[in-house]
């Protein structure tokens, strides 16, 4: 248990700021996720709270934990690099699996598919002359 | 003075994640399509994470970040899973 009364003024100010921006932007993020019209506006929402909403309460855990330990607690980093770092990578497949069911759906409001060139014919080899 | 500023903003921000994990959850119930669902419960994985660090520093144990950082990496891999369903029909080929 970490007792609070021996915070110092320049540990307990910038972690309690970066604590409430952390949660509103969450709260923001999920808000927008209610709101937006379409499920590709919808899908930019929630990165709020993985951008700087994780990293905002990372940074204040951080702090707290490096004072009351006497030593720098880093732990929070791992969580803070996998989420910024899977989050992209969930999003674009997300979104490509969307667009791969709206196009199979035949909606209009979605871009058609790449016409792609046909692939190269192979060139018949000639028979060597006897 | 500085524990009753910190006390109440980890109260606000627990108030707020417990909001947005609110919000989610009825994006998740309510999605018209299967990937509205699947991305509100890649929101509400993140939300509940976030929530269970901030409960942590309230608590001053360390224990809460591990299953915070088990929820992000079973967050993670269902997302993942999930959004390669919608597009195949199976997980694994």
């Amino acid at each position: 248990m970490i007792d609070l009364e021996t915070l110092p003024v320049w540990i307990a100010l910038p972690a309690a700021l970066f604590l409430v921006i952390g949660s509103t932007l969450t709260l923001l993020g999920t808000l927008g996720l209610m709101q937006l019209k379409s499920f590709y506006d919808r899908l930019h929402a929630p990165t709020l709270g993985t951008s700087w909403g994780t990293a905002g309460i990372m940074l204040a855990s951080m702090l707290v934990f490096s004072w009351a330990g006497g030593r720098a607690v880093l732990h929070e980093l791992v969580i803070a690099i996998f989420v910024m770092v899977t989050t992209p990578v969930t999003l674009m497949l997300l979104g490509r699996a969307s667009l791969h069911r709206d196009r199979g759906e035949g909606r209009a409001d979605v871009p058609p598919a790449p016409v792609l060139p046909p692939p190269p014919q192979p060139v018949p080899q000639e028979e060597p002359a006897e | 003075m500085t524990a009753t500023i910190l006390w109440f903003a980890m109260g606000y921000a627990q108030i707020a994640l417990a909001l947005a994990a609110c919000l989610a959850c009825v994006r998740t119930l309510r999605g018209p399509r299967a990937q509205d669902r699947v991305l509100g419960l890649d929101t509400l994985y993140v939300t509940a994470m976030l929530l269970f660090v901030v409960t942590g520093l309230r608590a001053g144990t360390p224990f809460f970040f591990e299953a915070a950082m088990v929820i992000g990496v079973l967050g993670f891999v269902s997302s993942v899973a999930l959004a390669k369903f919608l597009i195949r029909g199976e997980v694994i080929e």
